[in-house]
């Protein structure tokens, strides 16, 4: 099968869960995010095909909202918020330089093993419990340089799992 | 994950724990649609997403629709800087917000509802699904609803992904359709033609939660907890430079000062009312109280203590619009931009009397001529540290 024969049989089983309305591009996107870390080209003209939706408009949604990504990111994305509430607290800037130590990396890069992307984002709505973070659909409070070593060591974990042969 | 690990702290009484959801959705099933309306408009409740709409009159709107179906939106596109009341609301009183959605359905004549919520509260959602499979299970949604035979309702949850301006009930209708979120024009209102040009109603999380709240309990306990003007209680998120931070709840009309000596703010220089949209408070305003017509409120206060430099708090929120901005007027995407600039400019160098006017000439055109409440309301937070504030700046006295 060619990849876009494949990105096209992904797609009709998306299809089959949602709907072939415009209403289901939003959750059809969702989850090829969700399933890939981003929205692979091919993946959006597959789309556009199913639901006769012109593909500018595909490519419109999927660059639109913060969550999607049209380039390729880490099986885990870490959105770091930035709004006041948690980057006045005394633990943020220590907290972002144990991220930056431990992963090499700055806000918007991914890791060499394509483990992690690190991104800011827009208040997460964690405001009494910060620094906070959102890691893939998960949430991290509190946040100090010991915390976000040891939350950065569990994905570690989980994704050589993962990985491991079953 | 669970959900309960990352509730945080709730500083007093809720009403929402006094009530069952089944007794409103109950109470919905036997009445006229009519009634159900006149209870909400007779209680006051006014929406809690910031714009604050008279609720029973939104549904009268939608009941009064010819077309069909019609649609029940619960909007849980919390995003406003500071705000987590909705997530609390969602956390502990899932049911209630359900509940408030079946009541709304049955008031307007809805049988669908859907629930948005943001993508930085996806993990929620399991939480979220196991308690409509609850409602499902006690007769609360689904068919023949609370006992009345001709009141169906359901719901389900849609995802947002992570776009603030997806909180304007009309950009929310375009994201749920497959669109970019970018704010409709009204007229057609949404209660006339909103998702999938049918009539729908968007409330608040917390705005669905009252609902079940106001019937069981009556219009006048609910507006006998405010003032005569500002019928109610609201529920406050309260961070930043404080002891206790958390949810509180407090009616209409309790003092900014009140608030501050609950949460153990001491001596805070300024507070921030109502999220990035809202307006930074100096001491000389804490006598203020929270009555939309004094401080408007989208519920939320940020404490700054004694060490914080506003224009830094200034700095980020405007990048916070100038993130968020949709980008469909220009007004609201270059202003933003232009304003940014302009607050790192006067960070470093100060500001004169000829920069001043232009900035202030750039936030009115802003507030003026942006297309919805975005950029309507972004330049608020800037304007009142610089009115208050300005001393802080370099150059200055």
């Amino acid at each position: 099968m060619d990849a876009q024969q494949q990105w096209r049989t992904e797609v009709e089983q998306l299809v089959r869960t949602h709907g072939r309305s415009r209403t289901a591009l939003m959750p059809i996107l969702q989850d090829i995010n969700r399933a890939h870390s981003y929205i692979p080209e091919g993946a959006m003209l597959a789309v556009s095909a199913a639901l006769t939706v012109p593909r500018t408009e595909v490519y419109g949604v999927a660059s639109f909202y913060s969550y999607f990504s049209v380039k390729p990111r880490g099986t885990y994305v870490i959105r770091v918020c930035r709004t006041i509430s948690c980057a006045k607290q005394p633990e943020y800037h220590p907290a972002i330089a144990a991220l930056f130590n431990e992963l090499g990396i700055g806000f918007g890069e991914t890791t060499a093993d394509g483990i992690f992307t690190l991104e800011q984002t827009n208040c997460a709505g964690m405001c009494d419990q910060g620094p906070s973070m959102v890691v893939n659909e998960d949430v991290h409070v509190g946040l100090t340089e010991a915390s976000v070593r040891s939350i950065l060591n569990n994905y570690r974990r989980a994704a050589e799992a993962a990985k491991r042969p079953q | 994950m669970d959900v309960k690990s990352v509730r945080g702290f709730v500083g007093n009484k809720l009403s929402f724990s006094e009530v069952s959801a089944s007794d409103g959705v109950k109470m919905a099933a036997e009445m006229a649609p009519e009634d159900v309306v006149s209870i909400i408009t007779a209680s006051g409740l006014k929406g809690r997403g910031g714009a604050g709409f008279p609720t029973g009159k939104k549904w009268e709107y939608a009941f009064g629709q010819e077309g069909h179906p019609k649609y029940i939106i619960g909007n849980a596109d919390e995003g406003e800087p500071g705000t987590f009341k909705d997530r609390l609301i969602l956390t502990d009183f899932p049911e209630l917000v359900f509940a408030g959605m079946a009541i709304a359905g049955c008031a307007v004549g809805a049988e669908f509802g859907i629930l948005y919520l943001r993508a930085e509260y996806g993990w929620l959602r399991e939480h979220l699904e196991a308690a409509i499979a609850h409602c499902r299970e006690k007769g609360l949604l689904g068919k023949a609803i609370g006992g009345g035979k001709d009141f169906s309702f359901d719901i389900s949850i849609r995802m947002g992904s992570g776009a603030y301006i997806c909180g304007e009930e009309t950009a929310l209708l375009e994201s749920l359709e497959g669109r970019r979120g970018d704010a409709r024009n009204r007229i057609p209102f949404p209660v006339q033609a909103g998702y999938l040009g049918k009539p729908t109603v968007v409330n608040n999380v917390e705005t669905l939660a009252w609902v079940p709240c106001i019937l069981v309990k009556g219009p006048s306990w609910f507006a006998g907890m405010g003032t005569r003007k500002a019928p109610g209680a609201w529920l406050f998120s309260v961070s930043g430079d404080c002891k206790r931070p958390g949810i509180y709840e407090y009616p209409f009309g309790t003092s900014l000062r009140q608030i501050l000596a609950d949460v153990g703010a001491d001596n805070p220089k300024a507070v921030q009312v109502g999220g990035a949209s809202g307006n930074c408070v100096p001491p000389s305003g804490f006598d203020r109280t929270m009555t939309p017509g004094d401080l408007a409120t989208g519920g939320s206060i940020i404490v700054f203590g004694p060490g914080q430099d506003m224009f830094a708090v200034a700095e980020n929120f405007q990048h916070f619009f100038a993130d968020e901005s949709c980008g469909q007027c220009i007004p609201c995407r270059v202003g933003n931009q232009r304003l940014l600039e302009a607050i790192a400019r006067m960070r470093a160098n100060g500001l004169d009397k000829d920069s001043e006017r232009t900035v202030r000439q750039l936030a009115q055109t802003m507030s003026v001529a942006s297309k919805c409440g975005l950029g309507q309301m972004s330049p608020r937070a800037f304007l009142s540290i610089l009115n208050n504030f300005a001393g802080e700046l370099p150059g200055h006295a």
